[in-house]
């Protein structure tokens, strides 16, 4: 068995989602047109994520296999509520920004995916920390989107608009620097070149070796 | 009449629901390697999304409103289409043999694609009536099979082509349906 430290480092390297794992893709391109969409959706997602790994594994020797795929679902969806209660009244604005990939964290494939690839064949230790090391996986890749994004399209760095802390960093027209950047287009494009980036990083990386 | 040909008009091309508001984007990347899977994917969608959000519509106007209990609407609402894509699959396979060999590899899939909830929610977010909610899930549903039948088009291409290897498989897809969402856009301006 692997120890305990690489299930949470493997989120970062060899799995590191959207970019290595390709899930979750719909909300890595539709919350990013700010650093704080991002932030937000990677915490949620790995709340998300943490709790319906710890229950799944704690009832995976109970649930049968024939319906595990329903009751995961049903797992997933009751935490998802939760979240989705718990921002909905303290964090409104956010609430607001994230709008429908709220509630679509239940059918994010990072989620079922794990609850599938991991949860249901280790305990509840080892499937927390497999959480927790591809939940703050996906939570950095999609600030570092986040970032790219707001700083090219409109100039700006957004960390938290409920308490207003925003820093302009460059000088912007009618709202937008390059506004290619923040739109949907822009979304798959960026996304694509980080992807190419990655690729082109890793492939030197096995030459290297 | 002419409210629900805009409706259709904006949700297929103005609003389209993969290359506008990233829905559905896993089976848009995942299954549009060639035209025919793609155009088999599409119906199978068309199929679930329309009577999803007709059941869905039902239950939070006739249950879940009356027993003040909106805020259990997604996980109601989940737990109704993967009931629904099984019944559909159990129902296509006694029905018609032919449809299901078609469709019934993408039938599981659909459970897990976020286009076929996100319009579900929407219908409700935007109050819509029950006709605006089958109008709007059936042009929603044509927008992605519009989406995904281009872009397997376009991959088909591709795949002939001499790609860089760090460019291969998902990066490639991205840029290109990048650029086709660019495209897309310019419907924005005529509405």
């Amino acid at each position: 068995m692997k120890p305990l430290w690489q299930e949470f480092t493997k989120g970062f390297n060899a799995q590191l989602p959207p970019f290595r794992l390709v899930l979750g893709l719909c909300p890595a391109l539709a919350v990013t047109t700010t650093v704080e969409g991002g932030l937000g959706m990677g915490i949620a997602t790995l709340l998300v994520l943490l709790m319906s790994n710890l229950v799944i594994s704690l009832l995976r020797n109970i649930i049968p296999n024939s319906v595990r795929i329903a009751a995961n679902i049903s797992v997933i969806a009751g935490f998802v509520v939760i979240v989705e209660l718990m921002m909905k009244a303290y964090t409104p604005t956010l609430f607001n920004i994230l709008g429908v990939f709220i509630s679509l964290i239940v059918v994010n494939c990072i989620v079922l995916g794990r609850a599938e690839a991991f949860a249901k064949k280790n305990g509840p230790v080892r499937s927390m920390v497999d959480a927790l090391g591809i939940g703050s996986g996906f939570t950095v890749s999609l600030v570092i989107l986040g970032l790219v994004r707001e700083v090219l399209g409109r100039g700006s760095i957004t960390l938290f608009s409920e308490a207003n802390v925003k820093f302009q960093l460059l000088p912007q027209t009618d709202g937008y620097v390059f506004r290619l950047a923040v739109e949907p287009a822009g979304a798959f494009i960026f996304l694509g070149v980080i992807l190419f980036v990655i690729n082109l990083r890793s492939k030197k990386e096995k030459v290297a070796q | 009449m002419m409210e629900y040909i805009l409706l259709f008009i904006a949700a297929v091309f103005v609003n389209n629901i993969v290359l506008s508001q990233f829905l559905g984007i896993c089976p848009f990347v995942g299954v549009s390697g060639k035209v025919s899977t793609a155009a088999g994917m599409s119906m199978a969608v068309l199929f679930v999304t329309t009577i999803s959000s007709m059941l869905t519509w039902v239950v939070v106007k006739h249950v879940l409103i009356p027993l003040e209990i909106e805020y259990l609407q997604t996980a109601v609402f989940i737990l109704i289409i993967a009931t629904l894509v099984q019944f559909v699959e159990l129902f296509v396979q006694k029905v018609s043999p032919s449809l299901f060999r078609t469709l019934g590899i993408y039938l599981p899939l659909i459970t897990t694609n976020c286009a076929v909830l996100g319009v579900a929610i929407m219908n409700i977010r935007n109050e819509y009536d029950f006709i605006h909610t089958v109008v709007h899930a059936f042009s929603t549903a044509v927008g992605f099979g519009l989406a995904m039948v281009i872009f397997a088009g376009i991959r088909e291409r591709q795949a002939l082509c001499d790609i860089p290897g760090p460019l291969q498989g998902t990066a490639l897809a991205l840029i290109t349906a990048g650029i086709l969402a660019l495209t897309f856009t310019a419907f924005q301006e005529v509405m």
